[in-house]
């Protein structure tokens, strides 16, 4: 029985790069929907505010691979027969990850000083003026470092896709550990890889996070 | 949209249902111990120990929190089965959960251990106090009392994480409906009723954690104030 080898390396390497698509699918997505559920918790009316703590308490209360279970499941009953699993694997991470990134979001619009709030409407901007123009760019500062790091659960939670179907790193080790049988070769060059990926970015975030602390130390 | 929903038909795997959320909780609350002992003796020894034991323990959280559980799960439950150990899909799940929930312990109890104020030691010192009274009494209460909410999101996030161990055929919730829903063919119904006994878990977690914190930090519930 041949051995983990080059080309098992390359198949790897070729999954990784699925594994860095489908995160940029769940991260831009889950961006997308969670700024709009952010917004939605701290709205002022508050039916509007309740369906988004709903939304958010629904997504981080149940797990991700049940949540991936659900969406593969109900495409089909939707009517779309073969859908890709990319497809099925992108909106169950857009889903997931809007539900976090909803929460830290909220958290940094809040943290914005009321006063900054006040101001800007005593200064008779708009609604969408005043947080373009005066929440957004002082959210976003505190906002970076903990979505840096959310990018990192992102990164990882990428590997419960192979329950849909979808070939990312995880999945390659699995088939490449059916044909070899060297489970403990072929998952720590995985871990290896997924760790390449991961520990950059929690540098990062901390980096962020320090130099955000200076003026406050 | 012509799907005809159909939940009677799992009507009779409720005992089914309810095993498989009971070893969740199994699972959960016995990683959660275990997870919690391992964690904090490593934040001492990264706030407190050797350079060696500060090395080890930084390298053991990092490499832990940037890679996924799923290839935990599987190094643990692969790996020692090739060096000629044979453990249960359980025990090998139980392992794999606690040395990963004893790396985010660690990193949280760290900040609450970083979070006394060095006059709370130099006033302990003055006082008298030996050595281990300081660490229980003067840094260790205090800083789990602190970072309590933190450890009580982490340990919801290990009881919907241990969904996980599924794939290695642990027989938890996620594995009983992965059966149950190749029996029966109603797969959407079992993943929604799984997800709304998951959705219930992580409300009796939290409140069971909540309730916890009130009977042992005797002091946050007299005052009713943080540290």
């Amino acid at each position: 029985m041949p051995g983990f080898s080059l080309v098992h390396l390359e198949f790897l390497g070729w999954a990784a790069m699925w594994t860095l698509g489908l995160s940029a699918i769940a991260f831009v997505g889950g961006g997308l929907v969670g700024f709009a559920v952010a917004l939605m918790r701290i709205s002022p009316i508050r039916w509007v505010r309740y369906a988004a703590i709903a939304y958010i308490q629904v997504v981080q209360g149940t797990p991700l691979l049940i949540l991936l279970f659900l969406i593969y499941f109900g495409i089909a009953i939707v009517g779309f027969q073969e859908v890709p699993a990319l497809i099925a694997a992108g909106i169950g991470l857009t889903i997931y990850s809007s539900g976090f990134l909803a929460e830290i979001w909220r958290g940094c619009l809040q943290s914005v000083p009321k006063t900054q709030w006040e101001a800007a409407e005593c200064l008779a901007l708009t609604p969408w003026q005043r947080m373009t123009r005066v929440i957004l760019p002082q959210a976003m500062r505190i906002a970076t470092p903990p979505t840096v790091g959310f990018l990192v659960q992102i990164v990882k939670n990428t590997s419960l896709a192979s329950v849909v179907g979808f070939v990312e790193l995880a999945q390659a080790g699995k088939l490449i550990n059916n044909s070899i049988f060297e489970p403990f070769t072929v998952f720590m060059v995985v871990a290896a890889i997924y760790f390449a990926i991961c520990f950059p970015l929690s540098t990062w975030s901390r980096r962020l996070e320090r130099k955000l602390n200076v003026s406050r130390r | 949209m012509t799907y005809q929903f159909d939940f009677s038909a799992l009507w009779a795997f409720w005992p089914e249902f309810l095993q498989g959320a009971w070893l969740t909780l199994q699972l959960s609350a016995v990683s959660t111990v275990l997870g919690f002992v391992l964690g904090t003796l490593c934040a001492i020894g990264r706030s407190d120990g050797p350079p060696w034991v500060k090395f080890l323990v930084a390298s053991y959280v990092e490499v832990i929190r940037n890679t996924p559980l799923l290839v935990q799960v599987f190094i643990v439950y692969f790996g020692i089965a090739t060096l000629g150990i044979k453990v249960s899909a359980n025990a090998a799940a139980v392992i794999a959960l606690v040395v990963n929930v004893g790396a985010y312990t660690c990193e949280i109890v760290r900040a609450g251990l970083e979070s006394v104020h060095k006059s709370q030691l130099e006033a302990a010192d003055c006082l008298g106090l030996s050595k281990p009274q300081i660490y229980w009494h003067v840094i260790i209460r205090p800083a789990i009392e602190r970072v309590y909410p933190a450890l009580t999101s982490q340990y919801v996030l290990l009881m919907l994480a241990s969904s996980i161990t599924s794939q290695i055929s642990a027989e938890e919730l996620t594995a009983v409906a992965n059966r149950i829903q190749s029996d029966t063919f109603r797969s959407f119904e079992t993943y929604i009723v799984v997800g709304i006994i998951y959705l219930a878990l992580s409300f009796v977690v939290r409140i069971a954690l909540w309730l916890f914190g009130l009977v042992v930090f005797v002091r946050k519930r007299k005052l009713g104030t943080a540290l």
